[in-house]
């Protein structure tokens, strides 16, 4: 096979963290290659403000989304079922091409909390061991709150996040969240401008003594330069941040705040339409060596490196892992092995509320752009004698009431005929949900592996993506799912429809695209794939980046601990790896 | 093309062209090679006069020529200016290229066209031409003959630039006024010499020299306006203060107005990299300049269904960057209110931006090109008239309709900015 010339380091995967880490790398002098292997992606050529607002071509036809035909993964709720393959996304869209999801995220950019990153002992101290049964198998991350603190913070100023500080190194701070973990300074920009409909649900909930605040947003509510240099333009409220891309330089991405300075850099090279194929351990297992890409035509090459960055989407990250054979399979009968072990999800529910006199303009919106409340998230609340650890956010989030995708559905109304269209013509304007998002506690049968029968167009056999809710998520997102209900009430509406999650989980409707674990982080090798810095503990030359690391999913939107985790990795790669190439920065 | 896109498929053509040193160690800079003052003089002078803007062309390497410059005569294709000795001017002497700098004369004596600004350049001294052509033979030969020039008889006979010679050129080194400052003497010698301003920012006479009476004032060439540089109110640089002047030089924009077009080339390849000092004297000379025009009379009120069409189509199209009230947002949107190129006479530049979109020009101060997207998919001739008419008169603006006809013309003369079918997604 033929051989490139080798690179001081090897990027897979081209979106948020693959962009961070290139940036900050090639800042440290070293030469950068990293692959995508879908297409270049930029904001004037694939999603300008006269055609981004396309709901057949981008969600309806899933524009900006990883294509099942080129690569899907096969799906079951439990052993006991044969996986099969995906042919039509569903519950939750890898992007494709450059920027990856981060094109078509909403923008919701939190923290998780101090009490996150310690969930087994922090459980366990407060609850007694009894709270954490023998197959929730969640351990502690290995890194604090405190230590990534700065790295968030990076994050959110290249981002520019839109928000309110709620505690400002101990001082809780009005308007914010209450909850959230000490931050060093208040957000770059203030929030965005609320609409009505989160208004009503933030003078409810706080009627009930609940503690609402702005969802931190990467859509900007002013003109902004983040640190780098690079200019992002104020949000329009147009409403299509969620499965869509922003043509106004509004919404946070690679494109919007990284790769104008990246790509003018003579030491980054950035090969799209290149695909990795498998990591190639050195003789000794004890380094990756290259990695066998394909390019545009599907000729085969080796990539050799001296550091390897899988940054690729997690579910990538974990099959390439398990194709190249780097680390053991986990094996969910002896619960051995680490590679494919606890894999997680989200959980959520829904309340709609309608009104007779309120106009709530829902089709105004952006990603980010809601009240939120975290009284019932994480180890906000006492759960004793409620039989469930973990919780989620409640809040009303105005993405924009986009007029197929809104319709389309319509709760319990007739699906079509005049009927349909009567209600629909009465209610659009007046009726809105409150959300709950809630946490995954990673658990023993939920894990991804190699499926035994399909494979994917190069011939390797596809991921299979073995998963369910247990009684936890199902106890914690009724609990969330009824506190909406009493929010919903003291609004007043006209009609209150809650949407509880109930049964398995579902492939089909949209949920989230919030798919974490496969290569968790941790303290020890036994129990984990990376160590705090993201590193393999086997493969010390190869760091993987993305939620793959998240030993159980707490209850926010993943992207910010992504980036803050990244960060965090780009920076012990900078300070501590290149002094002492190919050493673990973590003694075993 | 803007850069990422170029390096991008760069990338995906070059397939294994990466060369890396290195065990996991930053890379050593290179060794500093002994600086040669002579070159490095020539380097900045050779971006003063903006070389590789027309010397460049896209794709190939650094200063070996071949980009068409669409003149009204003719497709001329720029030289090869490396020292290969067979394509470039390896072979000529210093006394050879110093002829071509300051007579438009090349190493046989015979005319050269004068879209090679020779008019602007002969204000050099022998001093500075000499150090201009030590940086070129300093640089890597590269062997590549451009195109042949595609001129219609009888202007393919290069004799006949004698009689152009004798009614346009004026060689000579440049001369400082005396009672001006030195700043305004040094701005003036950039503006009129290397910088060749009015080659493009002065109108032209039917045989393509410069109406040496209208100096600055504004010239069409290639599907663009250049507006005026004088100290014109509206179309001209009234409002414009020499901050502004200098942040738009050294930076690609500033809170008034974007660089677009040819000017995004002149930007990156020799004003962003102009000393402070001599973006200060450019603006310093050009803030100097009157008024050129009387004031024009206030243009008659357009029609009210062209405004009121406009309006609407405003607020759909252009309002959520350029905002609702014109204001733009400084530096990433240009403001359209009090614009000088909304309000320039001439609307090719304004309805062409609508027709093919625009993008900023990235430099390193501001490294992000923003975009406009082309409308000429999705508005009619008709359409982009009422827009153009409303935002060149709304706001406190004031200038001529614009009328379909206008855009008729300009429309199929200009490409739009690419944007990506669906269907070419796999």
């Amino acid at each position: 096979m033929p051989q490139a010339p080798k690179v001081d380091a090897l990027i897979v995967g081209f979106g948020w963290t693959g962009a961070i880490l290139a940036q900050e790398l090639t800042d440290a002098g070293l030469n950068v290659l990293a692959v995508e292997r879908g297409d270049w992606v930029d904001t004037a050529t694939d999603f300008a403000t006269t055609f981004a607002q396309d709901e057949l071509r981008y969600y309806w036809r899933k524009e900006l989304f990883q294509r099942p035909a080129h690569e899907t993964l096969t799906v079951r709720n439990n052993v006991a079922e044969t996986a099969l393959p995906m042919r039509q996304l569903g519950s939750f869209l890898p992007g494709v091409g450059v920027g990856g999801a981060g094109v078509h995220w909403n923008g919701q950019t939190w923290r998780f909390l101090p009490s996150d990153f310690v969930a087994r002992s922090h459980n366990i101290e407060r609850y007694g061991k009894a709270a954490v049964p023998d197959d929730m198998t969640i351990q502690d991350w290995g890194v604090s709150y405190q230590e990534l603190e700065p790295y968030y913070d990076k994050f959110e100023y290249l981002c520019g996040v839109s928000g309110k500080a709620g505690n400002l190194n101990g001082a809780i701070q009005p308007g914010g969240d209450p909850f959230e973990g000490p931050r060093s300074r208040e957000y770059p920009n203030p929030p965005l401008e609320m609409p009505y409909a989160p208004t009503l649900f933030a003078q409810a909930a706080t009627s009930l003594g609940h503690h609402p605040f702005p969802h931190p947003a990467s859509n900007l509510s002013r003109a902004y330069t983040n640190p780098l240099g690079v200019q992002m333009g104020p949000c329009t409220y147009c409403g299509f941040c969620e499965k869509y891309g922003c043509g106004n330089y509004s919404k946070s991405s690679a494109q919007t705040t990284i790769l104008p300075v990246l790509m003018r850099k003579p030491n980054f090279t950035l090969k799209t339409n290149c695909e990795a194929l498998k990591l190639n351990l050195a003789p000794d297992g004890k380094s990756v060596s290259s990695v066998t890409l394909a390019d545009a035509n599907g000729q085969t090459y080796d990539q050799p490196a001296e550091l390897v960055i899988l940054s690729a989407y997690v579910l990538h990250n974990v099959r390439l892992l398990l194709l190249s054979g780097v680390g053991k399979p986990y094996d969910p009968k002896t619960g051995e092995g680490i590679i494919g072990k606890n894999y997680a999800y989200q959980i959520t529910s829904s309340v709609r509320f309608t009104f007779d006199d309120k106009i709530l303009n829902p089709f105004i919106g952006a990603g980010a752009l809601g009240m939120m409340m975290n009284d019932y998230n994480g180890d906000n609340f006492d759960h004793t004698g409620l039989g469930f650890i973990g919780g989620g956010y409640i809040g009303v989030l105005q993405t924009g009431a986009r007029p197929i995708e809104t319709l389309f559905d319509p709760g319990d109304l007739t699906a079509w005929g005049a009927d349909w269209k009567k209600k629909t013509a009465r209610d659009y304007l007046k009726t809105f949900f409150i959300a709950t998002h809630g946490a995954v506690m990673s658990h023993r049968g939920n894990y991804l592996d190699l499926d035994p029968t399909y494979r994917d167009v190069f011939g390797r056999p596809l991921m299979r993506m073995t998963f369910d809710y247990t009684d936890n998520e199902h106890r914690m997102s009724d609990y969330l799912t009824d506190r909406a209900v009493e929010i919903a009430h003291a609004m007043n509406p006209r009609e209150v429809k809650p949407k509880y999650r109930k049964g398995s989980w579902d492939v089909v409707p949209y949920q989230t695209t919030h798919n974490t674990g496969g290569a968790i982080m941790g303290t020890d090798p036994k129990s984990s794939a990376l160590n705090k810095y993201l590193q393999m503990w086997d493969v010390p030359n190869l760091f993987v980046m993305g939620s793959t690391a998240f030993p159980q999913q707490p209850g926010y939107n993943p992207t910010g601990t992504v980036a803050a985790l990244a960060y965090h990795a780009a920076e012990a790669i900078k300070s501590q790896y290149l002094k002492a190439p190919g050493q673990p920065l973590v003694q075993a | 093309m803007n850069r990422p896109r170029a390096l991008a498929l760069a990338a995906a053509v070059a397939g294994l062209a990466m060369t890396a040193p290195g065990a996991g160690q930053p890379v050593a800079p290179p060794a500093t090679p002994a600086v040669n003052p002579q070159v490095e003089e020539g380097r900045y002078l050779a971006a003063l006069g903006d070389c590789e803007s027309c010397h460049d062309r896209p794709g190939g390497q650094k200063l070996a020529g071949g980009l068409p410059l669409n003149t009204p005569f003719g497709v001329i294709y720029s030289a090869n200016i490396t020292p290969d000795r067979d394509t470039g001017i390896g072979a000529w002497s210093e006394a050879d290229f110093y002829r071509a700098m300051h007579e438009g004369r090349n190493n046989h004596n015979a005319h050269l066209y004068p879209a090679f600004p020779y008019a602007y350049f002969t204000r050099m001294s022998r001093a500075e031409v000499d150090a201009i052509r030590a940086y070129l033979m300093a640089q890597p030969a590269v062997s590549y003959r451009p195109r042949a020039n595609r001129l219609p008889f009888p202007l393919s006979i290069r004799a006949l630039v004698g009689v152009w010679n004798w009614l346009y050129f004026k060689p000579g080194d440049f001369q400082p006024a005396a009672g001006q400052s030195a700043a305004w003497n040094r701005g003036a010698y950039i503006v009129e010499g290397p910088g060749h301003c009015g080659a493009c920012h002065t109108p032209k006479t039917f045989l393509g020299g410069d109406k040496q009476q209208q100096a600055l004032q504004g010239g069409q060439l290639d599907n663009w306006f250049a507006p005026d540089l004088n100290g014109d109110a509206r179309g001209g640089l009234a409002d414009w203060t020499t901050a502004d002047i200098v942040e738009f030089l050294k930076t690609g924009r500033n809170a008034r107005s974007s660089a677009s077009g040819s000017m995004s080339d002149v930007i990156v390849h020799s004003t962003s990299q102009m000393n402070d000092g001599d973006l200060a004297a450019v603006a310093t000379y050009l803030k100097s300049l009157p008024a050129a025009k009387a004031a024009a009379p206030a243009p008659a009120a357009p029609d009210p269904a062209a405004m009121q069409a406009g309006a609407a189509l405003y607020l759909d199209n252009c309002a959520a960057c350029h905002r609702a009230d014109g204001a733009g947002v400084p530096r990433e949107f240009p403001p359209l209110k009090g614009n000088s190129n909304v309000q320039t006479g001439n609307p090719t530049t304004v309805d062409r931006f609508i027709l093919s979109g625009t993008e900023s020009t990235a430099t390193d101060a501001r490294p992000t090109p923003l975009a406009m997207p082309s409308f000429a998919w999705k508005l009619t001739d008709a359409e982009i008239a009422d827009v153009a008419t409303y935002i060149r008169n709304s706001w406190g603006n004031a200038a001529p309709p614009v009328s379909a006809g206008d855009v008729a013309k300009l429309r199929g003369k200009v490409a739009a900015h690419p944007v990506r079918k669906p269907s070419e997604k796999a």
